[in-house]
């Protein structure tokens, strides 16, 4: 039994399951992510570990004992929303007092403590500061610093990041999780966001359509997938269709190197690759020839699409500084056997 | 979100309120309902028979009903007026940049928090037979002309007291309209009077709509001033009333008056609720 | 932006002379040193000011008035924020009915409740004291607190209070710390408003006045029908003067055409 424990929760909006038996278990000062497209459920239950939400069934363990009906305002758990939700007639350090003052810390005590929590945030200098004040990135941390300040055993983050332009999120999600590893909180992050959610978390709880799908860490999601659905959410992948044929997967008569695991003979499947899975060489040289469709520069990366005899296939390469292939180049395609896996192709699933 | 059914909360913090309302508007209106049913006689008062006499005496005697001809047909006037001038006027400050815009906006309906007694007594000194506007007259042409204690008087004034509750609703549907439509209709080959008429006109109808509902039933039982600019003759539904009540004495009398120009009332505000909820569907959908 | 042309300058100019007029005049005559109704010509008298400082009915009015409009919105704030609490964050069997009984004095004329006010206070006897007359303005000005601070509630980011509550407050600590200051503004506002609001009320209380209770307006409307002399001119020129104060707080509190707009 974990330090934070879910077991079966279960919340109905009439006869909608916004969360179906959920289990969860969380070790003491794991850093953990749920993960999912809007309206996965990931809200619903970081609200009923808040105490924000009434769970219809199940129950809620924190350090073994039983949680699952008590007041939020009972639960001492530290809550940063995605509206920062700060008390806009309070200054910084007021707002960070407010949950000291709530639990008649005495005066003295409370300030040092305030203190410390902003030299955490690296906001001592704006304690007098209104939040109106303040940029979106000072605002996030001050409700950090809000929900840390109390010593909380459990720390919920509701899409911390999303208010936030696309450079700051990127510093707030290595100082966050810097600070996470500081003090040590166990911690539990909503996002939508897949890349934060590898970046950040020691797991990462996929969640589709109330339930979990897959618990994993970041590496392992990643590289395995559960199901073609998580394989498209978390990062890109390539589906190609073809058979099963004797001598491995085939596409349009061609056999493109994979492994493959519970197929049989003849029938459909379908190859899955990563994108920076892929090499390009000269036409004829690789696996596949295929002729350049589009290229998107993005920085760092160049990417790909390709017309070849197994479909549209995407690519990305690093950029090593030179320009590669054009518009209508023919190139050919590389990649090792054990980076292509090959599956039978599940339901209707989207790609 | 906290949508606690079967919950006593809100009912315990909406009581004082509740109480309150319903002691000093439902039960008032409903002894003054039954009051226009009672049978009045100028000797004794009123007495316990009932009558539907106070209502037949309203609807059919000439006396009455030319107040209630005169009453529609000067809120009607008002109302007409306050729309050719509230809308354009409401266009041309959505069109102005800042600090005019505010600044005007402010002159047009700050008025509206000054005392209507106060209004009245401002035209009554314009309009009078020594007024500036029979100076003006006297100045440059016609001569003295009687302005005061006529219905034109009334309907100046009014216009003046209600225009605010016409621009209000045009101006609150100009700024729902992207400034950028106008422009966008100029760029596809209309003139501007075209893209005013074609363009900007459709979604302030809605606007103007509902501000005339409004004027309308305010113009319809307006008191002060047709009390203080059309005299003791020119009387209309709302004067009618406070003299049953305060110089004839005769209270079922005025209670049935009364209640005619809340039924004219509530079925208006019906209709601007109506118009208000098409609008907002509209916009939703 | 666009800029208006020539033709809608001159008409919007015209507009605003039309809207100004009587005020301007009002409080130009209210400095004349003349006897009649005369714009002042040769020099600015401040003797009807003083007028009407000598007629203590005038004064006895004006307190009145402030009594009234201050009692009347003061409880008028209490009663809506209570009855918003209420609407905006329960959702009950009588709801709606609820909420239409509130706002239904801005449908009903205030003629109506006058006339209905004056027949119950007539039944029960009720005539005389200040509190009648305070409490039939509570009713006229209510709805319009009870609007803005139903704005304030529905645009109150709710997850403020959920902090609070998460971080241990309780309900009635969430209430006073968090709540009332986030709605601060909608409740000055609806304050001044409603106060503005009943100080202005002439067309119910002359029907509910008694002779120890008249409000300025009422005060001011059986002098004007009686005689008419520059005085009158005076104390208008005080009460637009009352009325531009308040106005200008409102305009620093809330924004005056937030209000009025949010009024339509």
């Amino acid at each position: 039994m974990g330090f934070l424990s879910l077991d079966g929760l279960t919340k109905l909006y009439g006869d909608v399951a916004a969360v179906s038996d959920v289990h969860l278990s969380v070790a003491k000062g794991e850093f953990i992510s749920l993960l999912g497209p809007s309206g996965c459920g990931k809200t619903t239950t970081l609200q009923m570990i808040a105490g924000l939400v009434e769970p219809t069934s199940g129950r809620i363990m924190l350090d073994g004992r039983d949680i699952t009906h008590e007041k939020p305002d009972r639960r001492g758990l530290g809550i940063v929303f995605q509206s920062y939700a700060l008390f806009p007639h309070m200054t910084v350090a007021q707002n960070v007092s407010f949950g000291l003052e709530m639990r008649k810390v005495p005066r003295a005590e409370r300030d040092a403590r305030v203190k410390q929590a902003l030299v955490l945030v690296q906001l001592a200098a704006l304690a007098d500061r209104y939040p109106r004040q303040l940029s979106g990135g000072q605002r996030q941390r001050v409700a950090v610093a809000r929900a840390l300040v109390i010593d909380p055993p459990v720390l919920l983050l509701d899409e911390p990041l999303s208010n936030l332009d696309a450079k700051l999120r990127e510093e707030m999600q290595f100082e966050l999780r810097g600070i996470q590893q500081r003090i040590g909180t166990t911690t539990i992050m909503v996002t939508h966001d897949q890349g934060e959610a590898l970046s950040m978390s020691d797991r990462v709880v996929v969640m589709e359509q109330g339930r979990i799908m897959q618990v994993d860490a970041p590496y392992r999601l990643y590289e395995s997938p559960a199901t073609p659905f998580i394989s498209s959410f978390v990062g890109k992948m390539n589906r190609l269709p073809g058979v099963w044929g004797r001598s491995g997967f085939e596409s349009n008569g061609r056999v493109l190197p994979c492994n493959g695991a519970g197929l049989t003979e003849g029938a459909s499947a379908v190859l899955a690759i990563r994108p920076e899975k892929i090499t390009l060489t000269s036409s004829g040289a690789g696996v596949l020839d295929g002729r350049v469709k589009a290229r998107f520069f993005l920085g760092s990366a160049w990417f790909f699409t390709l017309e070849t005899d197994a479909g549209l296939i995407g690519v990305s390469l690093p950029n090593a500084g030179e320009e590669p292939p054009r518009e209508g180049d023919p190139v050919g395609l590389d990649w090792s056997k054990s980076s292509a896996k090959a599956a039978k192709p599940e339901g209707a699933q989207p790609a | 979100m906290n949508s606690a059914r079967a919950s006593t909360t809100p009912w315990l913090l909406a009581a004082p309120g509740a109480l309150l309302f319903t002691a000093l508007v439902l039960v008032p209106l409903g002894l003054t309902l039954i009051l226009s049913f009672h049978v009045y006689d100028a000797a004794s008062g009123v007495k316990d028979e009932t009558t539907l006499a106070h209502y037949i005496a309203t609807l059919s005697d000439g006396y009455f009903l030319n107040i209630f001809w005169r009453t529609l047909r000067l809120a009607a006037l008002t109302t007409l007026i306050c729309a050719l001038i509230g809308a354009p006027e409401a266009y041309i400050l959505s069109r102005m940049r800042e600090p005019w815009r505010s600044i005007f906006l402010l002159a047009i309906i700050g008025p509206l928090l000054v005392s209507v007694v106060v209004r009245a007594f401002g035209w009554s000194m314009l309009l009078g037979p020594t007024g500036l506007v029979n100076e003006a007259f006297r100045a440059f042409g016609p001569g003295t002309v009687k302005i005061l204690y006529t219905e034109t008087a009334i309907v100046i004034a009014l216009v003046h007291v209600m225009l605010p509750f016409m621009v209000i609703p045009v101006w609150t549907s100009l700024q729902k309209l992207d400034p950028m439509v106008e422009a966008a209709a100029w760029t596809l080959g209309a003139s501007r009077f075209t893209a005013l008429r074609r363009v900007v006109l459709p979604q302030v109808t809605m606007g103007i709509l509902s501000g005339s509902l409004v004027v309308f039933g305010l113009s319809a039982s307006a008191f002060a001033i047709p009390a203080l600019l059309g005299g003791r003759r020119l009387k209309m539904a709302a004067t009618l009333v406070y003299d049953e009540y305060m110089h004839e004495l005769n209270w079922p009398l005025g209670a049935a008056i009364a209640i005619l120009v809340l039924i004219i009332n509530l079925v208006i505000m019906l209709a601007y609720q109506r118009v208000v909820e098409a609008r907002a569907r509209r916009t939703l959908g | 932006m666009h800029r208006n042309g020539p033709i809608a300058l001159l008409f919007h100019t015209l507009v605003v002379g039309f809207v100004l007029a009587p005020l301007v005049v009002i409080c130009l005559v209210a400095f004349t040193p003349a006897n009649t109704l005369t714009l002042p010509t040769t020099h600015v008298s401040l003797r009807w000011f003083a007028a009407v400082f000598d007629h203590p009915d005038f004064v006895a009015s004006f307190f009145n008035s402030l009594w009234v409009a201050a009692t009347a919105a003061t409880i008028a704030v209490v009663l809506a924020v209570a009855a918003g609490l209420a609407l905006d964050r329960y959702d009950f069997r009588g709801r709606a009915a609820l909420n239409a009984l509130f706002l239904s004095p801005l449908m009903i004329p205030h003629l109506v409740l006058g006339v209905a006010l004056l027949r119950l206070f007539a039944l029960i006897g009720a005539t005389g004291s200040l509190v009648w007359l305070t409490a039939g303005h509570i009713v006229v000005v209510t709805p319009y607190v009870l609007r803005l601070v139903l704005a304030a509630l529905s645009g109150l980011d709710r997850s403020a209070e959920q902090a609070a509550v998460t971080l241990g407050a309780s309900g009635w600590i969430v209430f006073r710390r968090i709540t009332v200051p986030m709605i601060l503004p909608g409740i000055t506002g609806g304050w001044l408003l409603a106060f503005i609001n009943s100080f202005d009320e002439l067309t119910m209380s002359i029907f509910i006045t008694s002779p120890a209770t008249v409000t300025l307006p009422v005060r001011m409307y059986m002098y004007a029908t009686e005689s008419i002399d520059p005085m009158m001119a005076a104390v208008s020129a005080l009460m637009i003067a009352v009325t531009a104060a308040a106005m200008l707080l409102l305009d620093r509190i809330f924004g005056l055409d937030k209000i009025l707009v949010g009024q339509g």
